[in-house]
């Protein structure tokens, strides 16, 4: 019998604590396949940021830590900098990196820092509880937005990779969706590729957004919103690559 | 070389590997004079965007095991304490230095001690502690910063070296030179990349019923250890002193000059100079207070250290604060009358 999927090294044998249907659980597993595809398992720093994968380093088995929300990019910076033969790489949400880690985000990828970003797009902040993101579509209801997201009072959703897109500094930065099977495969194509720009030692920092589900706080099943993610999200964030000049 | 930069130089020689810093007067010495030595080293200088990326920074270099500092004047010691308590929590290393200047607020760029309070009760949230050096000289901020970076090392704590803009500009000879250093435990918490072992995490996040207590009573129980061990002050004169003067840094110095005057008039004035503002000299103070004593605690502040003072002392003399908050420096003139006055009001006989 022919093996189509198997478990991978780097994500460890235990059950997460995500909610049925989010996507954080496939983002970890498309990491974790990477970094045991480009054998980089035993010189990968990862950062976990303050959101719902607080507790990545529990389902990662590599060396991790957690630091203050929104503030990765620049721990990734004092990692890489003083390690450059080190693979760094971030793992932050929409709140974590669009709201409270504006700064940090921007004046890294500004620095051109070596380092590879995975940027988790869910349109809320999910651990807190289901408030406004950044990200939250217009008319999106959320906890914070019980009328929707109005341009008017909140503004328009922020386009992350967009802005990061026009830094020199930024030299890879790309949208995917997991959402189907086949957007998830071009997921994984734009991560290995934000990986190995890092391996092969290229000059800035590259960065993927990942459009993802929590249906608990856009109060949809679990296949409603991987057709929401389709249908409405890549309307605002659409999916591609901005930039690649490596 | 002025203060600020042979502070650099020794934590070069201290070998810290990387700094991170934001330009802020009165400090502004430190990153220009790191950002031509440290790549001369081949070691690592980034300027930030800010002192909460600069923090985080060190956070960063930190965790892979390196030694990491940054410098700041008070207001961005202020931004940088959403980091100390997240290196606190994580029991990560660090040297921050804060050439302090006048607050609340912008305040101003002159010298001040009114950041007492923030660096040794904490500015951050949550249950825990800093070292606080507190060097009054130029040859002791190099002193302080050998042994910030062992300190740190050895307790897994963020290491406060607190001066002001009076010794981060003064110049006066030194010795650059490196002393024995401790025996230092191996970093082998430090991440750096998981080969041959079981995953290095790093967090300062405690989940679960009494997780997080029984982590902060095992930090407790390292704080108690640092007070045990590491108490640094220097007294003078003290024991026929019927004034003990208290004061730290450059106060101590202005405090060193009146009590050699009031001697001259046959006042007898001893002092004691906290080196460590944590661990505080609690023991030391309290041993030499009794009723024939007046303490008079004099700090560039509206009163802050004298709390503590107050505390050692313990009611068993009475203790007078002089202070001269923001940014005003008390000449030696200024203590002298402040002692005679001590020698009229409580009839202190000469
Ligand atoms: C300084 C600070 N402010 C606020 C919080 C509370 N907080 C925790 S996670 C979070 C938002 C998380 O949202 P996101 O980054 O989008 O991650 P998600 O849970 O959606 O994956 C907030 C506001 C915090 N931990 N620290
Ligand atoms: S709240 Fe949302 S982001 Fe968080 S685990 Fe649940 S589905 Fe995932
Ligand atoms: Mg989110």
């Amino acid at each position: 019998m022919k093996t189509v999927f198997k478990r991978t090294p780097t994500l460890k044998d235990c059950p997460t604590h995500y909610c049925p249907g989010c996507g954080h659980g496939t983002a970890h597993r498309l990491i974790a396949e990477i970094i045991d595809e480009l054998g980089i398992h035993d010189r990968t720093i990862g950062i976990a940021p303050v959101g719902c994968a607080v507790l990545a380093y529990d389902y990662f088995d590599i060396d991790m830590t957690e630091v203050a929300h929104g503030r990765a990019p620049a721990v990734a910076t004092g990692m890489k900098r003083t390690n450059p033969d080190k693979i760094i790489f971030s793992y932050q949400g929409d709140g974590d990196l669009a709201a409270i880690g504006t700064g940090e985000i921007i004046h890294a990828a500004h620095r051109g820092e070596q380092i590879t970003v995975i940027f988790i797009n869910n349109a809320v902040f999910g651990m807190t509880g289901g408030q406004m993101a950044p990200t939250t579509m217009l008319n999106q209801v959320t906890a914070t937005t019980p009328k929707g997201r109005t341009r008017a009072s909140e503004g328009y959703p922020l386009q992350v990779s967009e802005l990061l897109a026009l830094l020199p500094g930024a030299i890879y930065v790309e949208r995917c969706a997991l959402s189907t099977p086949a957007q998830i495969r071009k997921a994984k194509k734009a991560i290995k590729h934000a990986f190995e720009l890092q391996t092969n030692n290229a000059k800035g920092l590259a960065f993927v957004e990942l459009l993802c589900t929590c249906p608990i706080y856009w109060r949809m099943t679990p296949a409603e919103s991987i057709e929401w993610i389709e249908k409405e999200m890549t309307k605002v964030f659409p999916l591609g690559c901005l930039k690649d000049t490596k | 070389m002025c203060g600020n930069e042979a502070l650099a130089e020794a934590a070069i020689l201290a070998g810290c590997d990387a700094y991170f810093g934001y330009p802020i007067t009165p400090q502004n010495e430190i990153p220009a004079y790191m950002s031509r030595r440290m790549p001369e080293e081949g070691r690592v200088f980034v300027q930030s965007e800010s002192e909460l990326a600069a923090i985080n920074m060190v956070f960063g270099a930190s965790a892979t095991g390196k030694r990491a500092m940054t410098s700041s004047s008070s207001p961005g010691i202020s931004l940088m304490q959403e980091g100390i308590s997240y290196l606190a929590g994580a029991e990560l290393p660090a040297v921050v230095v804060n050439i302090t200047r006048g607050g609340p607020g912008l305040g101003n760029i002159s010298p001040a001690q009114s950041d007492y309070f923030q660096a040794t009760r904490g500015g951050g949230h949550g249950d825990y502690r800093t070292i606080v050096l507190a060097p009054s000289s130029v040859q002791e901020m190099v002193d302080c910063m050998l042994l910030a970076f062992d300190l740190a090392d050895q307790y897994r704590m963020t290491v406060l070296v607190l001066a002001d803009g009076i010794l981060g500009q003064m110049m006066e000879p030194i010795v650059l030179e490196k002393k024995p250093s401790r025996e230092l435990p191996p970093k082998d918490w430090a991440l750096t990349g998981a080969k041959g072992r079981e995953q290095n995490i790093i967090r300062s996040l405690w989940l679960g019923e009494g997780v997080l207590e029984k982590h902060n009573n095992k930090l407790k129980a390292k704080y108690e250890q640092v007070q045990e061990n590491e108490v640094l002050c220097e007294q003078y004169e003290v024991d026929d002193a019927e004034i003990v003067v208290v004061a730290y840094g450059v106060t101590a110095r202005i405090v060193r000059g009146a009590a050699a005057k009031a001697r001259e008039e046959g006042i007898k004035v001893g002092w004691i100079r906290p080196i460590t503002l944590w661990p505080f000299p609690t023991e030391q103070i309290s041993k030499v207070a009794n009723e024939f004593r007046i303490f008079l605690t004099v700090e560039m502040s509206a009163g802050q250290m004298v709390e503590d003072v107050k505390l050692a002392v313990a009611g068993k003399a009475p203790v007078v604060f002089y202070g001269r908050p923001g940014g005003s420096v008390p000449t030696v003139d200024e203590l002298l009358d402040k002692i005679r006055q001590l020698t009229l009001r409580h009839e202190i006989k000469i």
